[in-house]
């Protein structure tokens, strides 16, 4: 298990080369020049040249790459140019915020979808099934900023319950921190219940047809035990690799929401850096987020020794 | 189902902490400042911040006449060369430091020196700043330079204690205004508490303000509708009744000095080869078959004003000769025959991806196509539109300025020649010989004489026209008490309280 994963790491490093060097050629390849973006309504032309200058913009592209990457190296991603602060401070302050949505999210997810998978699957062809079908569906199809606008119109304008948008720290405030995070945490978290339901169905409706499944239950055993402990668990495997796929998907940012709810995250972030072409900070936000990915997957292979032993033999 | 259960949870936890920072005023803002140094800073969010944490050496009264703030008074010389100020006694950094000349000096200099500073044109007439005792200084400039007293007005006028230039000024400004810096998280909040040691400290009621980045619109209305904050900026003109109908909000105006247009390229690159880049009489053709009002009406519920000047019509510079024109369809469609093109033009014009620029070009397409113009748009992403228009890669787009206290700042740099706005390549030596004249002249009236003179020139070349002047609108908390909307959208605190 142990080799497997140093191999998986090592694998990891030249795709994050490579990533590296994609999204620096991207955004080179964008229309649009950072210092005019960035000048705003202080377009000097002296003034633009110097701040060219100041951020290696004259450089050959190459070269704006290997200056960066070296830098990275050593932890320095460089520095923001529309705020002046370094891009790996900025990323440190924002990387508690992603992840405490993004688990927040993966426990409404984990705790509508599965309940709802697993119920469906026991009672296919039901009522019960086609309603859980219809609720996936709609979390998957209802837009995430249409729903958020609603909630806050209803939750936090007319009911006055949670906090409208915003974000405050947990260790400022644990408990104002979970309720404004509530509301964001829902949207996404319902649209991601909406596939770990139909992907828990389906695994749990092949493991039922399975002969042990058959065994068990002719032994005698209480449905309940069935369920849970001979055929969920054994119908686990496809929906933990998507639930850390899911999540991984969540460091990497949920843009819509988090423009909404107004959430200082990996998302807003990045979005906000491509429109002002703040390149170094979509760099950084980049490289960290296909390392939390690359982090992720690790996990999941990592569950499954735990959760197959067959896997465990070699 | 899962609604009412997280409904029934968020009831069950309760509202706690409603009422907790009493005395903090919290502002929505659209979108997040940049850098917090004054001699970096480029956005008008930031200059919003700015003025509750840097006094500046002037200030504008609500008439846009400058005024003192950490200059007392002020003289300029005959020839215009020399900027006498005296400057006001027992003002302290909000690190303890004195403020005194030297400060004012060392403040200049590095506005003028600095690697990265942005100031450096607004402050390049200024050769020597002498000091001649702790409050009195001299600015001797090498022309005479008109416009800069406005700028020491703004972040080019904005004090830094000389004892944090070496530090990291933007993560931690040290000023000397009525509010210190406390924290900030990047797109989230900017967090400012009283200075007590500020020299007008009586004036100040606020314990602190928050200022808090919310880009849209409908949000920033719902969080002061459900309390999360007191004040909101940059209200949509169509959210204006859902404020002024409830009892519990109030609406603040002022109609700014910024503008909005229709820029043409006439000589910058290919592009300018079209016929409204090479005919003013098409230019004005499709200047008179819009009908400014209307547009106001209709996308700004009349909030706005309609305009055909570069500077609003609240400035002391506004010129009565030249009144927003009515449509004139007819007149318009005759200036085509006279061009030659009685059956029909085709302009290409470009937009900021906005929902309400987008209304506006919307507009004017469909008036201009009753004049036989035919319009063709093109969205696109701000910054990408920045630079296709530096580099002349456009025939029209339709952009504004946010505006300056000076007349010069709103006309200088896009119409003379070399001037840094100017896309079109517009180029007059009269008009330059007439804004580069009024520039070096301090009396009110002889400017606004040379101002004409190049307006009267301005309006039949047209290079660019104007439309409307954007309002400022606010929504308040009826908490929120002393409040005035200001021309210049700078949201000033002194003497507004909050209420519980």
């Amino acid at each position: 298990m142990l080799s497997h994963l140093t191999r998986r790491i090592l694998i990891s490093i030249p795709t994050l080369i490579l990533i590296s060097i994609f999204v620096f050629a991207l955004q080179k390849m964008l229309p649009g020049d950072p210092v005019l973006a960035l000048a705003g309504e202080d377009r000097d032309p002296e003034t633009l040249n110097r701040l060219r200058e100041v951020y290696h913009l004259n450089d050959p592209i190459w070269q704006q790459y290997f200056h960066w990457a070296m830098n990275a190296l050593r932890g320095d991603f460089g520095t923001s140019i529309r705020t002046g602060l370094p891009v790996s401070e900025m990323i440190l302050q924002k990387l508690p915020v992603t992840i405490q949505l993004a688990v927040m999210s993966m426990i409404f997810a984990v705790l509508i979808g599965i309940p709802a998978g697993i119920l469906s699957a026991v009672r296919k062809g039901t009522a019960t099934d086609y309603l859980a079908n219809v609720v996936a569906l709609s979390g998957l199809s209802i837009p995430n900023f249409w729903l958020g606008i609603m909630l806050i119109m209803l939750v936090s304008v007319k009911w006055q319950l949670l906090p409208a948008s915003g974000y405050v720290p947990l260790t400022d405030d644990p408990w104002q921190s979970i309720r404004t995070m509530l509301m964001p945490a829902f949207v996404l978290g319902t649209a991601l219940a909406a596939s770990l339901m139909r992907h828990t169905r389906s695994a749990m409706l092949g493991v039922l047809r399975q002969d042990y499944v058959r065994t068990a239950r002719a032994k005698g055993l209480p449905d309940r035990t069935v369920i849970m402990h001979h055929a969920f668990r054994n119908a686990l495997t496809p929906v933990v690799t998507l639930s850390a796929l899911l999540f991984g998907e969540l460091i990497g940012g949920a843009v819509l929401t988090e423009q909404i709810f107004t959430i200082p995250g990996f998302g807003k972030m990045i979005v906000d850096a491509v429109f002002v072409r703040d390149y170094a900070v979509v760099q950084g936000v980049v490289l960290v987020t296909a390392i939390g990915f690359i982090l992720m997957n690790l996990l999941a292979d990592t569950a499954y020794f735990l959760l197959n032993p067959r896997l465990r033999v070699g | 189902m899962t609604l009412r259960r997280i409904l029934l949870l968020a009831a069950l936890m309760g509202t706690t902490a409603m009422a907790a920072e009493a005395q903090t005023l919290r502002i929505g803002l659209e979108s997040d400042p940049d850098a917090l140094d004054p001699d970096k800073s480029r956005t008008f969010v930031g200059r919003i911040v700015f003025t509750a944490l840097c006094d500046k050496l002037l200030d504008v009264t609500p008439e846009l006449e400058l005024t003192g703030q950490l200059a007392t008074d002020w003289t300029v010389s005959e020839d215009g060369l020399t900027i006498d100020m005296t400057l006001r006694e027992g003002v302290t950094f909000h690190d303890g430091t004195p403020f005194d000349g030297e400060a004012v000096k060392a403040n200049i200099e590095r506005s003028q020196t600095l690697e990265d500073s942005v100031r450096k044109s607004e402050v390049s007439s200024i050769t020597s700043v002498e000091v001649v005792d702790p409050t009195h200084i001299k600015l001797h400039l090498s022309a005479p330079d008109a416009p800069l007293l406005a700028q020491l007005a703004d972040r080019s006028g904005m004090m830094l204690s000389p004892a944090s230039f070496e530090g990291d000024v933007a993560a931690n400004p040290v000023c000397s205004g009525p509010f210190k810096f406390k924290s900030r998280v990047a797109q989230d909040r900017i967090e400012l508490e009283k200075y007590d040691g500020y020299w007008n400290a009586e004036a100040i009621k606020l314990d602190g303000v928050s200022y808090l980045p919310i880009p849209d619109s409908t949000v920033r209305l719902a969080n002061l509708q459900s309390g999360d904050l007191d004040l909101i900026n940059r209200l949509a003109a169509t959210d204006v009744p859902a404020v002024e109908d409830n009892p519990n909000f109030a609406f603040a105006k002022a109609t700014g000095l910024g503008y909005q247009g229709i820029t043409f390229n006439t000589q910058n690159g290919a592009m300018a080869d079209n016929p409204f880049g090479k005919e003013a009489k098409l230019r004005e053709a499709l200047s008179l078959a819009i009908d400014r009002e209307a547009i106001n009406q209709v996308v700004f519920a009349g909030l706005n004003a309609a305009a055909s000047q570069s500077v609003s019509s609240v400035s002391p510079y506004f010129d009565p000769a030249f009144p927003v024109p009515a449509r004139d369809v007819e007149k318009a469609k005759a200036l085509l025959a006279e061009a030659g093109l009685e059956g029909g033009a085709t302009l290409e014009m470009q937009f900021p991806n906005r929902p309400e620029n987008q209304q506006v070009v919307q507009m004017i397409q469909a008036m201009a196509a009753e004049a036989g113009i035919t319009i063709k748009l093109t969205a696109k992403e701000f910054a990408s539109m920045l630079s296709d228009q530096a580099a002349g890669n456009f025939q029209s787009s339709q952009v504004g300025w946010s505006g300056r206290i000076d007349p010069d700042g709103n006309i200088y740099g896009f119409v003379t020649t070399d001037g840094g706005f100017n896309d079109g390549k517009y180029s007059n030596p009269e008009v330059d010989r007439l804004l580069a004249e009024a520039r070096a002249t301090s009396d009110e009236a002889k400017r606004k004489e040379l101002y004409h003179q190049a307006n009267v020139i301005l309006m039949t070349d047209l290079p660019l026209f104007y439309l409307y002047n954007e309002a400022w609108l606010y929504g308040l908390s009826n908490k929120v008490q002393g409040f005035t909307a200001m021309s210049d959208g700078m949201i000033r605190l002194e003497n507004v309280t909050l209420t519980e």
